[in-house]
């Protein structure tokens, strides 16, 4: 399948459309999202000051907290009956970030996945392996719509169970990957457990996103699969997978979908646009969706825009692989962590003490949390089975919050390292 | 008829049973039995020592988390069957042991068992029933 007219457009006619674009949304949100409208009369905007892209700018921010206040649908600006589908990802404490969708955006979404794939040489005739994990998170079900929508053929084979996985490739003749790169590698090393070479497989191109990577980590995923390994980026914000996605003949980044999701950067300190090429905080604004449309969304991932041509004669502008956050989110095996999510779940168990670190690792491929509390004469007792029944407490509460698993360690008091003002929660001892 | 016993929290790295031991002779307090209950991530260190309060708070002092609980210490002459015939009245009267350690005294005519029961009022009136011979702190650090 070929990319669509749009992404090849020259300049001026995709700004005119997303122009168009941006104001029908704006004037849509401001009449029907209280929450939109009150930010925006207190910063005294009007939806007909949006003359050009760059009035862009006068337009107030959403950030997490928004979702979180508005939980979990004061954001949608259709009637419930009108949603067909929901996504959650992490908030920034106890509860979930909650995402909607009407049928329309369900069908963007496909569209907008499928020409992702286009943009990996993916056509009707791959088997596309899903990895992605299936359910509340966006990337299992964001894949699969696009792939069915391209006209490939999807193997839902969802996360874990990594032996099956690789029986299923070799018997079914997988051609396409989609997983996080650690689940890539992880893959990559079970086949060399179980003896299944990469000239045993079928597979050729591997898309892996959802966590950060390096380019060694892309160089290290080609060879061990034979593959040639490209980069998606998505946020449940904005739709999920599929925002942008590096095409085969890029060398600066990922192209993203302009014509429905309108990217800044901005300076992470004085929150100023900044122009292309500048290293700043990524900002979207979409401009196509109907359930939940978000304006001038902080994403707080730190990247860059090229405007420049690219090989493939896409117009789209590209996005650098992202280089870093501007807040202490962390990325465990594709989910989503804050500390202040793990510090929601002690401060929940009676006794124990605010003091608490995160420290990170990745053993082999496999990104491990293990959560450092410090044991108080609270929570201290002369019986072992007190003491792991807390343990067992807190990991168990965690996992139920953040649906990942990791280790707590008791540590004596006072161990972990107070600092002055803002205290250090998170050692990431990984070298991505 | 029981006997303070103090119990220390050990994270699993080098040198912090001797840095408890360091405290403790600095303080000239005299440890009369330990044990350390021990698990893949971290310990417990349980002392019974000539001055509870004393000992408490020096480790404390030293950053230590510290718990004090009640054990009760049984004597029973060191020979074959000695502990076996505790452990059976232990049994017939449904009581659990949540841990115990053991010494023997300067004599060596007798072993002192330290136990720690899921319910103690229970335990001590069931040894006191079968006749068995229940200290005070203040006999086991006479011993």
């Amino acid at each position: 399948m070929n990319w669509e007219e749009i992404e090849t457009l020259p300049r001026p006619g995709l700004e005119s459309i997303q122009l168009n674009r941006l104001q029908k949304l704006v004037h849509r949100v401001y009449e029907t999202v209280a929450p939109y409208k009150a930010k925006m009369d207190e910063a005294g905007v009007k939806p007909g000051d949006i003359q050009s892209l760059a009035d862009l700018r006068h337009l107030p921010f959403t950030t997490k907290d928004d979702l979180r206040d508005n939980y979990p649908f004061g954001l949608f600006t259709v009637p419930m009956d009108e949603i067909v589908r929901v996504h959650a990802s992490s908030g920034t404490t106890g509860k979930p970030t909650v995402v909607g969708y009407t049928a329309q955006d369900i069908q963007m979404w496909a569209s907008v996945m499928g020409r992702a794939l286009a943009m990996a040489g993916v056509t009707k005739g791959d088997m596309v392996h899903n990895a992605y994990g299936y359910g509340l998170f966006t990337g299992g079900l964001g894949a699969h719509y696009g792939i069915e929508y391209l006209g490939a053929t999807v193997i839902p084979v969802s996360g874990g169970n990594t032996k099956r996985q690789i029986t299923i490739m070799r018997d079914f003749g997988s051609t396409v990957l989609m997983a996080t790169p650690s689940y890539a590698l992880n893959l990559a090393d079970a086949m060399a457990d179980v003896g299944v070479s990469p000239d045993d497989l079928k597979l050729r191109v591997g898309i892996h996103g959802a966590e950060p990577w390096s380019e060694n980590m892309r160089e290290e995923v080609e060879r061990k699969l034979g593959i040639k390994a490209v980069d998606i980026y998505g946020l449940s914000e904005v739709i999920g997978p599929g925002v942008a996605m590096e095409c085969l003949q890029s060398e600066r980044g990922m192209h993203i979908q302009e014509d429905h999701f309108l990217p800044e950067i901005v300076d992470p300190d004085t929150f100023e646009p900044l122009p292309y090429g500048e290293p700043g905080e990524l900002v979207f604004t979409t401009l196509t969706k109907e359930a939940f449309p978000i304006i001038r969304y902080r994403t707080k991932d730190l990247s860059r825009l090229f405007a420049e041509p690219c090989p493939c004669g896409r117009t789209l502008v590209r996005m650098e692989k992202v280089t870093g956050r501007t807040d202490d989110m962390l990325i465990i095996r594709g989910v989503n962590v804050f500390p202040s999510q793990v510090e929601h779940v002690l401060m929940g168990v009676e006794g124990v003490e605010p003091h608490y670190q995160l420290e990170v690792n990745r053993q082999g491929n496999l990104d491990t949390m293990s959560v450092l509390v410090e044991v108080s004469e609270n929570v201290f007792s002369d019986e072992i089975k007190v003491l792991e029944n807390l343990t067992k407490r807190i990991q168990v509460e965690i996992k139920d919050l953040l649906g990942v698993t990791c280790a707590v360690k008791l540590v004596e008091p006072k161990t972990i390292k107070r600092s002055e003002g803002k205290a250090q929660r998170v050692i990431d001892n990984r070298k991505l | 008829m029981r006997v303070e016993q103090i119990a220390v929290f050990l994270e699993n790295k080098c040198g912090r049973l001797a840095e408890i031991t360091r405290v403790l002779a600095e303080n000239s307090i005299n440890i009369r039995a330990l044990s350390v209950a021990d698990t893949a991530d971290f310990g417990i260190l349980r002392l019974i020592v000539d001055q509870v309060d004393a000992a408490k708070k020096v480790l404390k002092e030293n950053g230590f988390t510290v718990g004090k609980t009640n054990v009760i210490a049984v004597e029973v002459p060191d020979r074959t069957g000695g502990l076996a015939s505790v452990l059976k009245t232990a049994e017939t009267e449904g009581l659990n042991v949540e841990y115990m350690y053991a010494f023997v005294n300067k004599t060596g005519d007798n072993a002192v068992l330290i136990f720690r029961f899921d319910d103690m009022d229970k335990a001590i009136a069931a040894l006191q029933k079968a006749e068995f011979t229940i200290l005070s702190g203040a006999q086991v650090c006479a011993l």
